[in-house]
């Protein structure tokens, strides 16, 4: 009688401690992490998959514009080779590399928008409004997603170094730090569309 | 130490406290502020004439009667130097519109000296409302009568447009489906144990005051743990009763020095309701789109 008492204490009391000390809740936010992740990659998909189309109706219009073409095709190439796994968010050079190229191709694509302010005809075209009208809800909808990310992983990196949880994730769990996803240099705007 | 030492220590502290909180009490202030949700129709910059107002606001009522889903209007006087794109995902993650689980809200936020029109599509609307028709609703619907000074007929039409555009889409769950609760039945157990081990502990020669504190304390935490359990709250009493009991007549050896259970849980609350009207609880994505006049 009394050792089952004991060990009904003992195993009420670990699992009071552990998910008290952050066991469970350390978790649920690497989880939360991921599933921000995911939005992330699922947005950003988002925008290179509306690129082959953007380049077909620019290219009707701007066959002068060849170079500023070629940089958003390449940029749009290199996006696609580099894809980050949930468990590369913890590696610091993988997601520099990540963001390089989703910088890159952001940049090229501001370019070209600034071009075609050159072709009035473009600009009247209904399937170009339509796609600048995509891209821009995209441009906004990355933005939402990169910035919720950045508050989970701010909220999980805050998490396991805070005590107690920080005992038990450097004794039981082992989770790593994730890195946040930094907006490159000049890319932080989105590419202006302006009617 | 005396006296002069303690308050000076005292002032420091208080100082340091200010400069810690001054920040944080400041930084807010900056930002524009989200005006608190008062109805369907949110006219703070009063662009729209008395008539129309409630003409919009019933239509959009039955309109969620009927589909379930929210659509508000916010106006604004001035975004004051605030990005629109990023006021607006505010105002939606403050107000949640839509229908928790089903994210069928969506905003239409006008700044009126900026002269710029957002619509913003809560998730579960974007397959239908997406942002290109968003778009096309600013450009062709609104736009063109708000450059003709045409200020409540542009945004009946841009409303209408937005009914139109997402009609169907959820209509057969309807309103009033039953925002769901956190529950936490293990939670509950782990701690019902806990408090009479605690209880037990405490009265442990007072048999009837253990049965008690028991009977009183368990449908409190059960309240706090699964508010859905309703009037089988009550079974707890007994329940509670006979732990307290059992755990006092249990001589329970261990040395002193209290334990902490761990806190950290806490019921689910739901946004508060102002003026009969609030949003279910729908998340934002970001879709929708711009544009101005």
């Amino acid at each position: 009688m009394k050792r089952m008492t004991l060990l009904v204490l003992i195993t009420g009391l670990l699992s009071v401690v552990l998910s008290g000390c952050g066991y469970n809740s350390l978790q649920v936010q690497e989880e939360s992490v991921f599933k921000a992740w995911a939005d992330v990659e699922s947005t950003l998909q988002r925008r290179a998959d509306l690129i082959p189309n953007l380049v077909e109706t620019v290219k009707g219009y701007a066959k002068h514009e060849q170079e500023t073409l070629q940089a958003v095709i390449e940029a749009r190439a290199k996006v696609g080779s580099m894809q980050i796994s949930a468990k590369d968010l913890n590696n610091p050079e993988a997601m520099q590399q990540f963001t390089a190229a989703q910088g890159g191709l952001s940049s090229a694509l501001s370019r070209l928008m600034v071009v075609v302010e050159r072709y009035p005809d473009l600009k009247a075209n209904q399937s170009f409004l339509d796609l600048q009208n995509q891209l821009e809800g995209t441009e906004n909808r990355i933005n939402v997603s990169r910035q919720r990310y950045n508050t989970a992983v701010s909220n999980f990196n805050g998490a396991i170094r805070k005590f107690p949880a920080s005992l038990t994730n450097k004794f039981l769990l082992h989770l790593e730090r994730k890195e946040y996803f930094k907006a490159e240099k000049g890319a932080e705007v989105a590419p202006k569309v302006t009617f | 130490m005396n006296r002069s030492v303690l308050t000076s220590r005292l002032n420091s502290v208080a100082a340091v406290v200010l400069f810690v909180l001054l920040p944080c009490c400041v930084s807010p202030l900056a930002a524009l502020e989200v005006p608190p949700l008062t109805g369907r129709v949110n006219d703070t910059a009063s662009m729209v004439s008395e008539q129309t107002r409630e003409k919009l606001e019933n239509m959009l009522e039955q309109f969620e009667k009927t589909d379930s889903t929210q659509i508000v209007l916010l106006t604004i006087p001035s975004l004051e130097g605030e990005v629109l794109e990023v006021f607006s995902m505010k105002v939606v993650e403050k107000w949640k519109i839509g229908q928790e689980n089903l994210d069928n809200g969506a905003l239409l936020l006008i700044a009126r000296d900026e002269r710029k029109i957002r619509i913003e599509v809560g998730y579960g609307l974007e397959g239908r409302l997406t942002d290109l028709i968003a778009g096309r609703i600013i450009s062709r619907e609104i736009v063109p009568r708000f450059r003709n000074g045409q200020i409540d007929e542009g945004i009946s039409a841009g409303l209408v447009a937005m009914i139109n555009a997402v009609r169907g889409e959820y209509k057969q769950d309807g309103a009033g489906s039953e925002p769901a609760q956190d529950s936490d039945p293990f939670g509950l157990i782990f701690i019902l144990i806990f408090a009479f081990i605690f209880i037990g502990r405490v009265f442990h020669n007072k048999p009837k005051t253990a049965a008690l504190s028991g009977g009183l304390s368990s449908p409190v935490l059960g309240l706090m743990f699964l508010p859905q359990l309703g009037f089988w709250l009550l079974a707890l009493i007994p329940v509670g009763i006979l732990g307290g009991l059992f755990m006092s007549s249990l001589s329970i050896a261990s040395s002193g020095g209290g334990f902490y259970t761990g806190g950290g849980y806490g019921g689910s609350s739901s946004g508060g309701f102002g003026g009969g009207f609030s949003g279910g609880g729908g998340c934002f994505g970001g879709g929708g789109a711009s544009g101005g006049w």
